[in-house]
């Protein structure tokens, strides 16, 4: 392997890693504060993804917009769509076991899915990136690298940053930290715990629909893309530590890394090599890389 | 955990496995295979249970073991003359016991939420084994010429090929499972995993060796999961890696929940009403061209299942008694 290649699989690596991360950090939040093992987050992915795929011939002649345009007006929809979905569903679950919360989100997985089917259709769709996106810029001679991807880690590492400076630098945070540790303390200082799981459940909703929204134009756009995304953003979940941010940061750069180099090196058993990383890592460390507890 | 069991318990098995027993007579072939897919669901639902409701020990990649025992019989089995039972059927259970034995030594330092995960993280690791390399077939799945029998000195017994002879030979193995079961949980195993599930921390400190005990279950468990795999890939005369996915994982748990957890009947029935859940709304009689979107009315009544009923099945009737005669809270 060349130095080209290698640089290019690094990026590709950071960008599979970065955009596991907006998943899964959503879902790190809503397990480790609401304490919901929320099956459904992968739906949201592919709600996110066919969101971008319907909604920009809308936006083109409703609107004249572009990608962009569709992309916030994704965003406010799915704010809303998590907080109706807390309001009416999943803040039932709370006092449930979860055993039960497993059973209830997998049934929203197939109401999902099949809503999808009836809206949409099964077929596989392709999504344009932004025309100015749409180049590539060339990289140590004969390689080059499209331009979009790099976009992608970019926006990336952006809502990475503003998801630390809102957890650790803003009062909304604090209460979030707080309740994370302990619920019933954060209650009883006055912090309206009902309004905070809304807000909490909302955002990981948002952030894993954007994430599906920016994907769209280099993953495509197919049934069923949801569940693959569920089981590996619940693996770095678990290797990163439950409810940590941190955590889900690092392992999901981990995960990006293993896969692609596991499908460039040993394509053979590339599918499983993610799994036993996490195997290792829970065997070496239990509860993940950063347990708040 | 009851230890005396009244005759009126009992009444209601018996019946359903004389109905059970009955069924091929009576039954279209259409439904006697649909009865004979459920038995074999029951009995790896039945496998899980062991871990989830005796145990406490709730595993995400029981269906790993089911498909273990599916691809060792499919494996062991020859291309043209007929293995016997005798030898095959036991080297599947210690195939899928030993792989239990591997898994669950090395998950069970674990617990919790991690637990589920690390067994589902094993789970797939064995569905890429099946899946990526060329050891079956691939994705392709491999197939099954033969079906085993049972022969004695050129007197055949039993012959699988036979799909009533198969028929029975099922209802038998979930009989047994059941029958080991029921017994396992009245004996002081039973009764040591029971203790493990309320409060491991004081059974160790009372002397047990918790995490033996666990293992033990978990091999049981496995080795009984891959007689449900053996029979499925008996009856398919197929297999492929989609039985080893981790949503035939949550199928099984899922039918555990909707029967009800801690009762063995419970996943029997579990796994009869999810069989029959999907049958229905997958029935274009009932629902013309809707029946091509089946997951969304079996997804609705999940939830609803769980919300009305979040003990399972077999808790309405107490559920309902409850209703009926409302306790007033004292004070």
């Amino acid at each position: 392997m060349d130095f080209a290649v290698f640089l290019v699989q690094c990026l590709n690596a950071v960008q599979y890693g970065l955009l596991l991360f907006l998943v899964a950090s959503g879902l790190t939040l809503i397990f480790g504060i609401l304490g919901v093992i929320n099956l459904a987050h992968g739906s949201f992915y592919m709600i996110g993804a066919y969101l971008a795929y319907a909604l920009a011939p809308w936006v083109a002649t409703h609107l004249g917009g572009g990608f962009f345009t569709a992309l916030v007006i994704g965003l406010v929809l799915s704010v809303a769509f998590g907080y109706v979905l807390e309001w009416g569903f999943v803040s039932y679950l709370y006092h449930r076991e979860h055993l039960q919360q497993v059973l209830m989100t997998y049934g929203l997985i197939l109401v999902f899915e099949e809503l999808r089917s009836i809206l949409v259709g099964d077929d596989v769709h392709g999504v344009p990136p932004p025309a100015w996106l749409a180049g590539s810029i060339p990289l140590g001679g004969v390689m080059s690298y499209p331009l979009y991807r790099l976009f992608i880690s970019g926006v990336c590492i952006a809502v990475a940053l503003g998801l630390y400076a809102v957890i650790a630098r803003t009062r909304l945070g604090m209460a979030i930290r707080a309740g994370a540790s302990n619920r019933e303390m954060v209650q009883s200082l006055g912090v309206d715990i009902r309004l905070l799981y809304r807000i909490v459940f909302a955002s990981g909703v948002a952030l894993a629909v954007f994430a599906g929204m920016i994907a769209a134009p280099v993953s495509s756009v197919y049934p069923g893309m949801g569940n693959q995304v569920l089981i590996v953003s619940f693996v770095v979940v678990v290797i990163g530590g439950i409810g940590s941010i941190r955590g889900a940061l690092l392992a999901s750069l981990l995960v990006g890394f293993v896969d692609t180099f596991g499908n460039v090196l040993m394509p053979q058993i590339a599918g499983m090599l993610v799994y036993v990383l996490m195997a290792v890592i829970l065997l070496w460390r239990p509860e993940g890389l950063f347990r708040t507890s | 955990m009851r230890t005396l069991r009244s005759s009126a318990s009992v009444a209601p098995l018996a019946a359903a496995l004389i109905a059970l027993a009955a069924f091929p007579y009576v039954g279209g072939k259409f439904y006697v295979d649909l009865v004979l897919t459920t038995m074999i669901l029951s009995i790896f639902a039945l496998s899980l249970e062991l871990l989830v409701g005796n145990t406490g020990l709730v595993s995400f990649g029981h269906a790993a073991f089911f498909g273990i025992g599916a691809y060792a019989t499919a494996l062991l089995t020859p291309s043209a003359n007929a293995p016997s039972l005798a030898w095959l059927l036991p080297a599947v259970l210690v195939i899928a016991g030993l792989a239990a034995a591997a898994i669950g030594a090395l998950s069970l330092r674990t617990r919790g939420v991690y637990f589920i995960m690390v067994t589902l993280a094993f789970a797939q690791m064995a569905y890429y084994v099946f899946h990526d390399t060329k050891l079956a077939g691939g994705s392709d799945g491999m197939y099954l010429y033969v079906k085993p029998v049972l022969a004695i000195g050129g007197f055949t017994l039993v012959d699988l090929g036979n799909s009533r002879t198969f028929y029975y030979a099922t209802l038998a193995a979930l009989a047994l499972v059941f029958a080991l079961l029921a017994t396992i949980g009245r004996s002081r195993f039973g009764h040591a995993l029971a203790g493990i599930r309320a409060n491991e921390q004081r059974m160790r400190a009372v002397g047990f060796s918790t995490y033996s005990y666990k293992l033990a279950a978990f091999v049981l468990g496995g080795a009984l999961a891959g007689i449900a795999g053996f029979l499925h890939a008996v009856k398919d005369g197929f297999v492929n890696p989609e039985i080893l996915a981790w949503h035939q994982s949550g199928a099984v748990l899922l039918m555990l929940i909707l029967g009800g957890i801690g009762s063995l009947r419970g996943a029997v029935l579990g796994a009869f009403i999810f069989v029959l859940l999907k049958e229905l709304f997958q029935s274009e009689v009932l629902f013309g061209g809707f029946a091509r979107h089946w997951q969304l009315p079996l997804g609705l009544t999940i939830i609803a299942c769980v919300a009305l009923m979040p003990n399972g099945v077999v808790a309405v009737p107490a559920q309902l008694r409850r209703l009926r005669a409302p306790v007033a809270h004292a004070g």
